[in-house]
């Protein structure tokens, strides 16, 4: 990744370290003048690593390919219809679903910076948030899905959709062939986070094994 | 500003996007500190999210790109403490505090953080939309040096009103603290070709999400 660092490169160790230093003195500042609780600082890290994720919106999509009155609400309010989702926090906002089509393919960025559906699919990965996905998007998106290894018929029509107010888009992609008759439990193992982005394709049913 | 480095869109020379597979949420446990610390002060309404964009934004061109993700948090976070008046210059050189915190309107608690937080943005009219889907519009050529949501490479370009996405608050006003100022907020596609240029692929389209304000009739 062009413009980010990983701790597992060891020619940013020093800098990191530094980080480490800071980002603990800033803590200790926060916390001895009472604006921060460390307890709810480690609840929201533990929400973002076990409680929110991909997971919740490939149930979404699962739902959405199994019955067609749920798409229906899906694709006319998504926030209603995730929010009235059995099992889930009603947690959504302003979210939008695109679906895609044979005719259409739908790819979401943030140019400006980093607007993802959080909560259906939880902290978008590094190269989201990268330099060359944000510039790329939106001029050569082609290009991005082929190095993510997106194949589509040449007659495809591509729709880009740049997130830059609050609304959140989540991509309903295609359902795979060969899945008729599939519970809902499994159509979910089939739906990628990418597939939810637009960078991806659902999992055909020989992937999953 | 808004002329700046974030506004990244269509820019050349960032090499291929490079996934890295079963990425974790956090490489290293100072990001997660950094993300919850920056929720957690979101949170006390100290400022806007827009506010917090604009922190991001106006950090030097190559601080910026030469930052992490959660780097860029951090320094924008450390900005914004500092103007707020809430953390002093001398106490994150001291790397302690060295006088008492000013009271908070709320603060985050564990109670408030096991229940996922998502605020709403959307805002009571004060008039009707001026502008419905099938319209076809023209973006204003904006160039203000404060915070907007219009990235250039949008900006004076013909589209097309696909949806009305309701009234809400415009990040233009609420990035400066002069309240949420709602406005309608509008999916504007545009051929590729009209942002691109003729050797566009015709069957590309891109939306941005236009506040009415960005927008004239064409």
């Amino acid at each position: 990744m062009a413009d980010e660092h990983h701790p597992h490169d060891d020619q940013h160790g020093s800098e990191l370290s530094e980080m480490q230093l800071r980002v603990r003195a800033l803590e200790t500042i926060l916390t001895e003048k009472g604006y921060v609780d460390p307890a709810a600082l480690d609840q929201l890290i533990e929400n973002a690593e076990t409680r929110i994720g991909p997971h919740i919106g490939a149930r979404v999509v699962a739902r959405a390919w199994s019955a067609p009155e749920f798409k229906r609400r899906l694709l006319e309010d998504a926030t209603e219809a995730v929010n009235a989702l059995a099992g889930f926090d009603p947690v959504a906002a302003h979210l939008i679903a695109v679906e895609n089509t044979p005719q259409v393919h739908n790819i979401v960025v943030c140019t400006l910076c980093s607007c993802y559906p959080w909560s259906v699919l939880g902290l978008p990965p590094v190269w989201y948030k990268s330099a060359s996905y944000r510039s790329r998007a939106v001029i050569d998106p082609k290009g991005v899905l082929s190095e993510f290894g997106v194949k589509l018929p040449p007659d495809t029509q591509i729709r880009v959709w740049d997130s830059t107010a609050e609304t959140r888009f989540l991509v309903v992609p295609m359902r795979p062939q060969g899945t008729e008759g599939w519970s809902e439990e499994d159509l979910a193992r089939l739906v990628t986070r990418d597939s939810m982005v637009g960078t991806g394709l659902a999992k055909s049913p020989g992937e999953i094994g | 500003m808004s002329n700046t480095i974030h506004d990244m869109g269509g820019m050349h020379g960032f090499g291929p996007v490079v996934a890295e597979p079963h990425e974790p949420p956090f490489h290293s446990a100072w990001e997660g500190r950094v993300y919850a610390m920056q929720r957690a002060m979101g949170f006390t309404g100290m400022w806007t999210i827009d506010g917090g964009r604009a922190s991001l934004e106006t950090l030097p061109p190559l601080t910026y790109l030469a930052a992490s993700y959660y780097e860029r948090w951090f320094l924008g976070l450390e900005k914004r403490l500092v103007a707020h008046g809430l953390v002093g210059d001398d106490e994150l050189a001291a790397g302690r505090s060295l006088r008492p915190g000013l009271r908070l309107n709320r603060k985050l608690t564990l109670e408030d953080a096991k229940t996922p937080q998502y605020l709403r943005y959307d805002r009571p009219a004060a008039a009707a939309a001026r502008f419905k889907p099938g319209d076809a519009v023209r973006t204003r050529n904006l160039n203000p040096t404060t915070h907007t949501r219009l990235p250039r490479y949008a900006r004076d370009k013909r589209g097309t009103v696909e949806a009305v996405r309701g009234c809400h608050v415009f990040p233009d006003s609420a990035a400066l603290g002069a309240g949420d100022d709602p406005q309608w907020l509008y999916t504007v596609a545009f051929a590729a070709r009209e942002l691109w240029g003729e050797d566009a692929d015709p069957a590309i389209r891109v939306s941005i999400e236009a506040f009415e304000p960005y927008l004239i009739p064409a």
